[in-house]
């Protein structure tokens, strides 16, 4: 059949994908430590239907050939690990890195993920958890059960001040990672990256040094989703991809002719 | 039969090349610095016994549309886009330079300048590797990168290498089956230092989505009338089939 059914249909494909990485940024516009998605697009290959410099007479050449290209593909969508902005909530539990860096996150399986959302909450237990599941933060960390007040410093140190004791106990020191390259991080949902081979290994170390981002308690890192700039690549995806179908309905109407008239 | 159906047929049939070509153009407009496609049609002659009244058509692809696409403003320290002329050298599948103009990097794991689609980035002595882990990835205005490796102070820039700049002449250029371009005669690039690049940015398809949608409509009318001329030559042979039957 017609090339250009299926190169358009190809086109539809691609904007499809981007429509949907558009929508999925969009319904995570307020999700804490979100970060935004972009589809990457990219020609197919060529087909060559004539070939340049193939004799158009017996003494003459075809200076240029035929190139069908057979339409675009989505080849990756790249996460765009730029900083959210700072929500400040007072509250002692929620935490932000400031710069680069992933918290720690123990999977029920025992896999250790990574994610940039510091909402934490407690546990019954005492322990610092995930807001939503209730994962351990690593390394685990108890606040005692008489604790009135939970400092957390830049460096991460977690301190607790107890009822009728003037000095303030330590009582652990969160450790942040970093990839050398975060996009190839698999996202996981419920905020949470996992590492994969092209992420390289977890570079661990403490908040603050060695180029990791410092801990700021009492702020949240928001999406990084820009909501203007979605809604423009939202417009330019449809337009796109209506008249990827106009091409269709076209290569239909003409195929439809030919059947009538013949 | 006569052959005025099979020189319609000839032209239908590059008329929808002609619409893949489109249809191709019109996929990719939002394709990162893609160059639209441009297609024109060839009268051929068919030589043979007697006089060449038999002219065909074949439809050909001259060359690219080399008009700069709409800049993009992503924000983004691994994004580059070529201003004005020029063009940025990745390293093909068959490990030979090719050029592009879409410029949406990556760092892989072992610290390799990527393109989005995994080729590598060709600077001035080859692919570019950067002392991983990075703190700051910056590219100049002339494509020189520096980048401040992980815990350094920030006082500290270190240069790790310049992009490969070109700028050769585009009639020499030719797209190949890769979407990439290289020179027809299979040349070397000559660096040019007068190209400049701008980072944080993208250069969006230069597909102009009114003009396909135009030719679009063009190409279609005129298939139509390519199949109404095939109509017109069975119209001729059922009356002349008649007349012989009436003598």
């Amino acid at each position: 059949m017609n090339a250009a059914l299926w190169i358009s249909k190809s086109g539809l494909d691609a904007q499809q994908t981007d429509i949907s990485t558009i929508s999925n940024n969009l319904a995570n516009a307020s999700t804490v430590g979100f970060k935004k998605s972009r589809a990457v697009f990219e020609d197919l290959l060529y087909q060559n239907i004539n070939q340049p410099g193939g004799k158009s007479s017996q003494n003459t050449e075809l200076p240029a050939g035929l190139m069908l290209g057979a339409g675009t593909k989505v080849v990756a969508t790249q996460k765009e690990f730029t900083q959210g902005s700072m929500l400040t909530t007072e509250n002692s539990l929620d935490m932000m890195i400031e710069g680069d860096g992933f918290f720690e996150i123990l999977m029920p399986d025992g896999n250790i993920t990574y994610t940039r959302n510091g909402q934490f909450m407690l546990n019954e237990e005492g322990e610092i958890v995930t807001p939503g599941s209730g994962y351990l933060v690593q390394p685990t960390i108890t606040v005692p059960e008489d604790a009135k007040s939970i400092t957390v410093s830049s460096e991460g140190e977690v301190s607790v001040s107890i009822l009728g004791q003037i000095e303030e106990t330590v009582i652990g020191q969160l450790s942040i990672s970093n990839f050398i390259n975060p996009q190839g991080l698999e996202p996981l949902g419920q905020n949470v990256y996992a590492e994969t081979g092209v992420s390289g290994a977890p570079i661990q170390g403490t908040p603050g040094l060695d180029g990791l981002g410092r801990i700021r308690q009492g702020a949240l890192e928001t999406s990084n989703v820009n909501v203007t700039e979605e809604l423009v690549n939202l417009i330019e995806s449809q337009r796109i991809y209506e008249m990827n179908s106009k091409v269709i309905s076209a290569v239909d109407e003409m195929m439809g002719f030919v059947s009538q008239q013949l | 039969m006569d052959k005025l159906l099979y020189i319609s047929m000839s032209g239908a049939k590059e008329n929808l090349n002609a619409t893949a070509l489109r249809a191709n153009n019109l996929a990719n407009a939002k394709t990162t610095g893609f160059k639209a496609d441009i297609e024109q049609a060839r009268s051929m002659q068919a030589y043979g016994e007697g006089l060449p009244t038999r002219v065909f058509s074949l439809t050909e692809r001259p060359g690219q549309d080399f008009s700069g696409g709409a800049l993009i403003t992503t924000d983004r320290d691994l994004d580059v886009a070529v201003q004005g002329k020029g063009w940025l050298v990745v390293e093909s599948e068959d490990g030979s330079p090719a050029l592009t103009r879409s410029g949406s990097f990556q760092i892989d794991n072992a610290g390799m300048l990527r393109t989005s689609a995994g080729k590598f980035v060709l600077g001035d002595g080859g692919p570019i590797a950067l002392p991983i882990p990075l703190d700051k990835f910056t590219i100049g205005k002339d494509g020189s990168i520096s980048v401040r490796p992980s815990g350094a102070p920030a006082t500290i820039s270190e240069d790790v290498g310049r992009l490969q700049l070109v700028n050769p002449d585009i009639k020499d250029l030719v797209k190949g089956e890769d979407g990439l371009f290289r020179r027809k005669d299979g040349g070397a690039f000559v660096n040019d230092g007068a190209v400049t690049v701008a980072s944080g940015m993208l250069e969006s398809s230069n597909v102009n989505a009114v003009s396909e949608m135009v030719d679009l409509i063009k190409l279609q009318r005129q298939f139509d009338m390519q199949v109404k001329m095939m109509k017109t030559a069975e119209e001729v042979d059922t009356s002349q089939d008649r007349l012989l039957r009436f003598s």
